[in-house]
This record gives C-alpha cells, sequence and structure tokens, in this order.
C-alpha cells in the first residue's frame, strides 16, 4: 500500500502556480528521484508533505493521514538549506534530535561522524559546508523512519562528499521505508534510483521504474533528462 | 573489476554482466561466498533492490545458489561455469567482428588477424 498519496494536489502562490493536480502514490520499499529544473515545484512537493504549506486544493496523505505532528514522527525531512541552529556543538545536536524524535539513534550517528572524522565538539557554524551538509544527512538518516524526505541533498557538495552522502543513503534506509529524494542533478544519483519522477512546471510528466525507463528509450535517465527539459 | 555503468542499458542487466566477468575472472571463485546485497549495493553504489533482482537473475541461471541460513554463494557446477564463459566470450566474440567489420574488415580478414595476433605478454614470455 502506497506510503504517500497526493490526490490532485495543487499549491497556487498568489497568480503563479507551483503544482497542478499532482496524483502520486509512493510504495514503500522505494528509492525515488524527484527530478525538474529549478522552479519546477520540488521544493513545494516536498513541503506540502510535511505541512510546513498547505494546499491550495486536493491533498497529501502520509500513512493515510493529513501532514501534521503524526506524520512528522515518522517521516525524515532533510531541507534544501541549512537548518539547524548553527551555534550547537554537533555534540548537542544530537542531544536535540534525541528529544524530538524517538526513531533517532544517536549511536549510529556517533558512529558516522566518528568515522568521517569531525568533532563532535565543533559548533556547527564553524564546520565547512561540506561538513554541514553531511552532519545534517547523517541526522536525517539516522532516523528509523517510514519516509525520508530529502531536498537537494547533494547539492552543492564535491564528487568524494557525494559519493559518501549517497553511500550514507543507500546503507542506512530501512528497506520498508520509502526516500524521496529531489534533485536537478540525475545523473549523481540515477544509480540508486527504483523510480523516477520528472516534475514539469508543476506537473508530472513522467513516473516510471528507472530500468523500465533506460529500456525504454535507451538512454540514461540523465540523457532522457535532458531531453525533456532542453532549454 | 570497478563498478562502472554505461547508458542506455538497464543497471541490473550491467550488473548480471559484471558479476559474471568476476567470477570468469576468478575474483569470485567457485564455492566462494557473496556479500550481503546491501553492501555489494553500497560498494556498487546502486539501490539494493536493484542489486537484489541482479543476484536473483543469476540464481536463476544457476550460478548463485543461496543456503538458508548462511548466504549466497558462487556453483561451483563446472558446466555451469562452463557455459558462461562459453556465452561471455561469444559477446566478446560479437563485439570484436562488430567492431572490425565497421573498419571494413571482412570476415577471413578478421580471422587471419586473430591467429596472426601475438599478445604482448606472449612475445615477453
Amino acid at each position: 500500500m502506497a506510503v504517500v498519496v497526493c490526490n490532485n494536489l495543487t499549491k497556487r502562490y498568489g497568480k503563479k502556480t507551483a503544482l497542478q493536480n499532482v496524483n502520486l502514490n509512493l510504495e514503500p520499499g522505494r528509492i525515488i528521484g524527484l527530478a525538474g529544473p529549478n522552479g519546477s515545484g520540488k521544493t513545494t512537493m516536498i513541503k506540502l508533505m510535511q505541512r510546513m504549506l498547505v494546499p491550495t486544493e486536493g491533498q497529501v496523505l502520509i500513512q493515510g493521514k493529513e501532514p501534521g505532528p503524526e506524520t512528522k514522527a515518522v517521516v525524515a525531512y532533510l531541507p534544501d538549506r541549512d537548518f539547524l541552529p548553527d551555534w550547537m556543538k554537533v555534540s548537542a545536536l544530537f542531544g536535540l534530535y534525541q528529544s524530538y524524535y524517538a526513531d533517532f539513534d544517536r549511536a549510529a550517528a556517533e558512529r558516522m561522524i566518528a568515522s568521517l572524522g569531525i568533532d563532535q565538539n565543533q559548533t556547527f557554524k564553524k564546520l565547512s559546508k561540506g561538513t554541514r551538509e553531511k552532519v545534517q544527512l547523517i541526522l536525517t538518516m539516522s532516523r528509523k523512519a517510514q519516509v525520508y524526505l530529502l531536498d537537494e541533498p547533494i547539492a552543492g557538495v564535491d564528487p568524494a562528499a557525494r559519493d559518501y552522502i549517497i553511500r550514507t543513503i543507500i546503507s542506512n534506509y530501512n528497506p520498508e521505508a520509502m526516500v524521496l529524494i529531489s534533485t536537478h542533478l540525475i545523473a549523481d544519483i540515477e544509480a540508486v534510483l527504483d523510480e523516477v519522477i520528472f516534475l514539469k512546471e508543476g506537473r508530472i510528466v513522467l513516473h516510471e521504474n528507472a530500468d523500465d525507463l533506460r529500456t525504454k528509450v535507451s538512454m540514461s535517465v540523465d540523457e532522457y533528462f535532458r531531453e525533456v527539459f532542453r532549454c | 573489476m570497478k563498478w562502472e555503468f554505461k547508458s542506455g542499458i538497464p543497471i541490473y542487466l550491467q550488473i548480471i554482466s559484471l558479476l559474471k566477468m568476476k567470477i570468469a575472472a576468478g575474483e569470485l571463485p567457485p564455492g566462494s561466498q557473496v556479500q550481503p546485497v546491501r553492501e555489494l549495493a553500497m560498494e556498487a553504489g546502486v539501490n539494493p533492490n536493484t542489486m537484489q533482482r541482479a543476484l536473483t537473475q543469476l540464481e536463476q541461471e544457476g550460478l548463485l545458489y543461496t543456503q538458508r541460513t548462511s548466504g549466497r554463494f558462487v556453483t561451483e557446477d563446472k558446466q555451469v561455469l562452463k557455459e558462461m564463459r562459453k556465452s561471455l566470450s561469444e559477446q566478446y566474440v560479437k563485439d570484436l567482428f562488430e567492431a572490425l567489420s565497421k573498419i571494413g574488415m571482412n570476415r577471413e580478414e578478421i580471422i587471419e588477424a586473430v591467429s596472426s595476433f601475438e599478445s604482448t605478454d606472449e612475445k615477453e614470455a
């Protein structure tokens, strides 16, 4: 049964339509890429799933429920920008997550931080951009959630950090969970995707199994993406 | 052997060929244990479901087998391994013929070129 369902989900900001009649059923156990150029509605869709935005029309349901405190307890969300109190030490951030989320596995997070050689006593804002992104991802993936919403987790990091991030996602997600990764850089993540969704000007133009798509178009998902979204 | 994927071919099929190459090259010897799905997926940088799909197909082809409690192993069946090598080599020969006919060589010329070819290793030996 689908863990995330969108029914005619529509979001308008004044006259501008960010998301138009989106219908989706996302199944558990899948890693799904949400791809589209900048401004195609990816972040809007994810924010609707977290009730950071309210739909203009239609609805989004997570495990059959409207987003709210109950769903947030099972959804691990990684925003597309720094979101943590940056004056805190890394160890204090662990404490913060532990107190917010019952499913946070602190020991797992500490192991990952140690394996990267990051000093837990360092203040978050003193870390480099790439390291901050890794810490945020580690915090997110250390939750034993049912749904992971990762908004542009690989934007702006170097290739080594990107590989690390991808490995962290593969090795930490719970196989019963659904992972939604938004990106405009498909080539970087396409090998880990079960399914891809193409979003164009707020509408879904494609939702397909990644290997089926490769067979059908004889191209990589990235090549096909470039063709669909050619400027 | 490195995990590298070409575009336009389903990744699970590419994993299957790569694992066959690893078996043929002795990197995964007969009877040896295969790493758990998740570890392999991590190493290859692919989705665990995709890796699972490839391993399942290799099991169906008889190249791998699962022992319920201890994991997944490479077959020791000599006949199966021989056939796998044969089909791999056929693919290489096919690629060779295609490449050489593109540069205008006919069948006889290709066979002649292959039989008169001395690899640098042999020369040194």
